[in-house]
Formats: structure tokens, C-alpha cells, sequence
């Protein structure tokens, strides 16, 4: 133990601590407290300890389908649509109070146009046609007898973090910030595999998929993306895919913006052009500070952010914490995460949880000794591809921001990906700053 | 990499490739068109697959009041649901997207009011209404003359002003 008596190594201003202290036991950040402490994180004793009520008597009946602790009632998604009202609706991921990297079923994120159907899956039909050699239709059943693929991916919507266009930073916490993308593991059959079988005609370029719900929603996907990875997902984390994701099949595209991942998969049209759908001429679709206008933008580009400490998660006193984030890349696995406890002015590398999946949430930790003084915490990731997060500043160079704040329930613009930052005071609140 | 070993790998891969296509259950059920018809619904930008039928603005303007104009204005001016007509020469990042200073085609108003609208009962609408529909708004938005009509020839040759201003962001994924 004769490391628990070297300070741990402060690796960026502000009391970025270095990764050993979070890897190493408790003693060691103990030990990085400094010169005249006695080796534990807190002085007071603790309480003597007595059998609680729960220890003394029987508990519940285990029921068929478990759910979280009562205690964890808060622990839910934000609703803006709770009446649902002839409008979509969005549920928001409660980043600040999950760790690890898979978004729990019920906690994925959704975004619905005009509610969620009731689909019969005994009734549910899957159309090939178009560009091929013969139109086929599958359901359930005969696709349950395919070779099925699993991969661990993020899901984000093309709209995630859209406050951030705002030109004045909008006071809110990370889930209505960043709440519209999560992550799990989806099963299915890989949709090229369905492609060959009805036997493309190879001047083909595209596929337009539709899903089965009330505004038949349709979007067009390139068909390199298709032969790349493209999935007619079944399953979500083990289980059928829940109706907020497209019971009973869905379109999963691994790091493409979330609407062309059609719920409720009912047909997929082959093509030699984009159908240029309502979602992918006006929604995706943003104007440039240049007066031009994106399109088929398509790519959730590189990005992270903390979500311990964040707004609503503060610090109750001086001492060691783990910041903690997620970092993800449509491109493919995260390279490498920086955290800057002092607004960016220096940066310590965090550390990375196994295993980096591409396409996924990577969560990243770093250990951090608050003096009780202000600070601004940012994380930027880099990708494999070298691809790194931007600044906001370099962001909104080319990209543009509002000129007055929207509602932190708009979509001013789509696809941002840069660097977020939360200002810390002395009291230990976080709010969500420009730096 | 030897060439030895890339050679086993790339008869590996061949010989996996073709086994997994020999092996696909290969339970797809063949269908013809006239099948599935009534899902045959994607309209592309060149005006494929638009159906037979016609409208015009005046026809469109009764249709509008009486299925849309609750939530998009009675003047198509916006409400609960999006503005239709009208509005700013020029969209931003404070809003203001238009069919008339954004969309790039015609053909998509028929493609979503077709497969999504009127938002309580979608599919509800006849093709001429779909039509009738199209020709009132790009007509009151001043695309096309009040009096033209908008059928399966002529509503691939509308110009929308927006068409050639957008920018693909990664065009190699294309």
C-alpha cells in the first residue's frame, strides 16, 4: 500500500485527477486528499448498525415480469406528450440516472408521430419489392427461422441535443438536453440477406422503408448501407422490441439518425432514387450559415457528454468524484474521451469502460478533486476514424445557431454533436453554460 | 498478411458467403403487384407509381376546409399543426421552413398527404382529393396559376424554388 501515500498525479487543471485513481482501491484517492488526512474520504464515524425491518420479516411474491424498486420510481422517462394529443410525442432517456452503457427497454428513448399502434405480430406483414427479381413477403414466423445477427448500438434522433442551437444556453439537466439517444443490444436478420432473396436489380441505389403505423412513415437509406449493416431488428436487450420501438420489427441502421430506423417495418421498396419523404426533404434538414440547406445528412457524428456531475446532480461538498459520460460515434468506436475541469483551457484523458464497441455508448470516467471553487467540466471524443468532437464555437461556425433561445422542446436544427459544457459554483450547483 | 493466408481467407470467406446464401431458409412468399396495391403508395421525385386522377386549387380549397384547416389555420397560416402557406422568403435555424422556400418537390405533398393526413384518419382521402389538395396549396403559395390541374403528368414539372439549394452532407455514403 505504500502508493496510497503519493498523491495521485494531477493530470489537468482544476483537480483532474489521473486515471490510476479510479482504476486503484478507495485508499488511493483517499490517499491523493492530501498532506494531514488520515487515509478515509469522510471524517465522521459511522452509526452503529441494527437489523432493518426488511432483514426481520418475509418479502413480496416474486412476480412474473420484474420491475425496479419502488425507490426507483423517479427513475423514468420525460413525457411531452402525456395527454397524447393529435401531435408526436417524445420520451427522453434519464442519462443522469443510468451508468454502464445499455439503456434499460423501458428507458429507451422513442419518438412517435401520431401514437404508438397496437400491432397483432400474427397479423404483421413484411413487403420486398421494387427493383428486384420477385416481391416476397415475410412475417414473424418465417423470419424467426433465419440466421439472426446481434449487435450492440446506440440509437440517437437526428434532433438530440437541438437546445444546443439555442444562442443562449437553455437551462435544463442532461436528459432534456441529451435525452434522445440511447443504447442496447438488437437481434435480428440482417435485411441484405432478405434483399438477395427477392434478387436486386443491380442498378438499384436505394431503399425507401415504410413502417405500419398511422403516418406511414417512410424514409429512403442508400442500399450501401443496407449491404453494410442494416438490420430488421426483432429483439431489444433479449426481449421482442417493445411497441414504442416498432413492435413487432423495426429498421435498425447501426449510427444513423434515428427517424430512418422505420418503426413497425411493413415494406421496404427498392429504388434507383431517393423517395425524397416529407421526413428527409423538410425535418432533417437544416439551413447553413452559408445560405445553402443539408441534406441526407444521415451520420450521428462523434460526441459525448458528462452526465454525473450535470444539472440536477451536484456536488454536496469538497472532495474526490468520478465525472462520468457517454461518448458514442456513428462512425465506429470511441478512440479516446478528454474531460476539461477548467473550461477547456487543459484536458486529462479518461478512462474508457470495456468493451468499445463501434456504433455504441463507450462510457467514460475521471476522477476529479473539487477544491469548492468554480468550474466549467466539458468532455470531447475522438472516433477511430480520427473524427473528433467539435467546440461548440466550432460548431456554430458552420453550422449556425438561433438568434433568440427556442423552446427546449424544439428542433431548431438536427445532428449536433459538439462540446457541452456544465458550469460548477461554489455551492456545488451545475448549470449548463457557453465556454 | 501472406498471399497464402489471404488466399485461404478469401476462400473462407467465399465458401462461408455462398453457404450462408444456400443455407437462408428462403421463406419469402412470392406476391405480385396487383397484391399488394393498396401499400403501393411511395411516390419518387420523378413522378413514378403517381396514380391516375386529377385536382384543382378550387376543389382543393373545400377539401382543405374541411379536413386540415383545424389544425394548419384556416388560411393554412398554421395552428397546432405546421403553416402550409405562406411565410417568411427564407427559412433559419429561428424557423420558418416552407413548402414554397424549402421543399424540393412537388411530389412529396401527395407522397405525405396520402400516406399520413388528415392526421385522425389517414388513407382517408380519394386520389383526386390528394390531388385537388396539392394543386390549392402550391397554388395559393404561388407555385403554379389558380386555375392549373394537377395530375400525374403535371405535378413531377413543378418547380419548386428550393430544389438545387441543398448541400449532402457525405455524399461517398451514397
Amino acid at each position: 500500500m505504500s502508493k496510497s501515500k503519493n498523491p495521485i498525479e494531477q493530470v489537468a487543471g482544476n483537480g483532474l485527477l489521473h486515471r490510476r485513481a479510479l482504476l486503484g482501491r478507495g485508499i488511493m484517492v483517499a490517499g491523493a486528499m492530501g498532506a494531514g488526512s488520515a487515509g478515509l474520504l469522510t471524517g465522521a464515524a459511522a452509526e452503529p448498525l441494527a437489523d432493518a425491518p426488511w432483514s426481520l420479516m418475509p418479502g413480496d411474491v416474486t412476480p412474473p415480469y420484474g420491475r425496479p424498486s419502488s425507490f426507483e420510481s423517479k427513475v423514468v422517462r420525460t413525457v411531452d406528450n402525456p395527454k397524447n394529443e393529435p401531435s408526436g410525442s417524445r420520451a427522453r432517456t434519464p442519462h443522469h440516472l443510468l451508468r454502464g452503457a445499455i439503456t434499460p427497454n423501458g428507458l429507451h428513448f422513442t419518438i412517435m408521430h401520431a401514437g404508438i399502434p397496437d400491432i397483432d405480430p400474427a397479423e404483421h406483414k413484411l413487403l420486398i419489392h421494387g427493383m428486384v427479381k420477385q416481391p416476397l413477403v415475410f412475417d414473424l414466423d418465417s423470419l424467426s427461422r433465419y440466421r439472426m445477427v446481434t449487435r450492440t448500438g446506440f440509437l440517437e434522433c437526428g434532433g438530440n441535443s437541438a437546445p444546443l442551437f439555442s444562442n443562449d444556453p437553455i437551462q435544463a439537466d442532461v436528459q432534456a438536453l441529451h435525452g434522445l439517444a440511447s443504447c442496447a443490444q438488437w437481434t435480428g436478420v440482417p435485411l441484405a440477406t432478405l434483399l438477395d432473396e427477392a434478387g436486386v436489380d443491380p442498378k438499384a441505389k436505394w431503399i425507401v422503408a415504410e413502417g405500419a403505423d398511422a403516418p406511414h412513415l417512410s424514409r429512403s437509406v442508400p442500399l450501401a448501407k443496407v449491404w453494410d449493416d442494416a438490420m430488421v431488428a426483432m429483439y431489444q436487450n433479449g426481449e421482442r422490441i417493445q411497441p414504442g420501438q416498432g413492435y413487432p420489427m423495426r429498421l435498425y441502421l447501426p449510427g444513423y439518425e434515428g427517424n430512418m430506423n422505420v418503426k413497425f417495418l411493413r415494406r421496404v421498396q427498392v429504388t434507383d432514387q431517393p423517395g425524397m419523404t416529407f421526413f428527409e426533404s423538410k425535418i432533417y434538414s437544416d439551413p447553413l450559415p452559408n445560405g445553402k440547406d443539408t441534406q441526407f445528412y444521415f451520420v450521428q457524428e462523434v460526441k459525448s457528454f458528462i452526465s454525473s456531475p450535470s444539472p440536477g446532480v451536484g456536488l454536496k461538498e469538497p472532495g474526490v468524484y468520478e465525472i462520468s459520460g457517454i461518448a458514442y460515434s456513428g462512425n465506429g468506436r470511441i478512440d479516446k474521451v478528454m474531460v476539461s475541469a477548467d473550461g477547456g483551457k487543459s484536458w486529462g484523458e479518461a478512462a474508457l469502460d470495456e468493451p468499445r464497441l463501434p456504433k455504441a455508448f463507450t462510457r467514460f470516467s475521471m476522477a476529479w478533486r473539487w477544491d469548492g471553487g468554480p468550474a466549467v467540466l466539458q468532455s470531447r471524443a475522438w472516433d477511430e476514424g480520427g473524427n473528433s468532437q467539435p467546440s461548440r464555437e466550432q460548431f456554430v461556425a458552420r453550422r449556425g445557431q438561433t438568434t433568440k433561445p427556442p423552446s427546449v422542446l424544439g428542433f431548431p436544427g438536427h445532428h449536433f454533436n459538439a462540446v457541452t459544457s456544465w458550469g460548477v459554483n461554489a455551492k456545488g450547483e451545475v448549470k449548463h453554460v457557453y465556454a | 498478411m501472406s498471399m497464402r493466408k489471404l488466399a485461404i481467407a478469401a476462400g473462407l470467406v467465399l465458401a462461408l458467403g455462398a453457404a450462408a446464401l444456400a443455407e437462408s431458409p428462403r421463406l419469402g412468399k412470392p406476391i405480385s403487384p396487383k397484391d399488394f396495391a393498396a401499400w403501393d403508395i411511395n411516390i419518387l421525385p420523378d413522378g413514378s407509381n403517381l396514380p391516375p386522377g386529377s385536382g384543382k386549387a378550387a376543389d382543393g380549397a373545400k377539401v382543405f376546409g374541411e379536413q386540415c384547416a383545424l389544425c394548419h389555420g384556416d388560411k393554412g397560416q398554421g395552428g397546432r399543426a405546421a403553416r402550409l402557406i405562406g411565410g417568411p422568403p427564407k427559412a433559419s435555424l429561428d424557423g420558418g421552413k416552407t413548402i414554397a422556400n424549402y421543399w424540393p418537390y412537388a411530389t412529396t405533398l401527395f407522397d405525405f398527404i396520402r400516406r399520413a393526413m388528415p392526421f385522425p384518419a389517414p388513407r382517408s382521402l380519394s386520389d383526386d382529393q390528394v390531388y385537388a389538395l396539392v394543386a390549392f396549396l402550391l397554388s395559393e403559395n404561388k407555385l403554379i396559376g389558380e386555375g392549373e390541374e394537377m395530375n400525374a403528368q403535371t405535378l413531377p414539372k413543378v418547380r419548386m424554388p428550393n430544389r438545387d439549394n441543398f448541400v449532402v452532407q457525405f455524399p461517398d455514403r451514397i
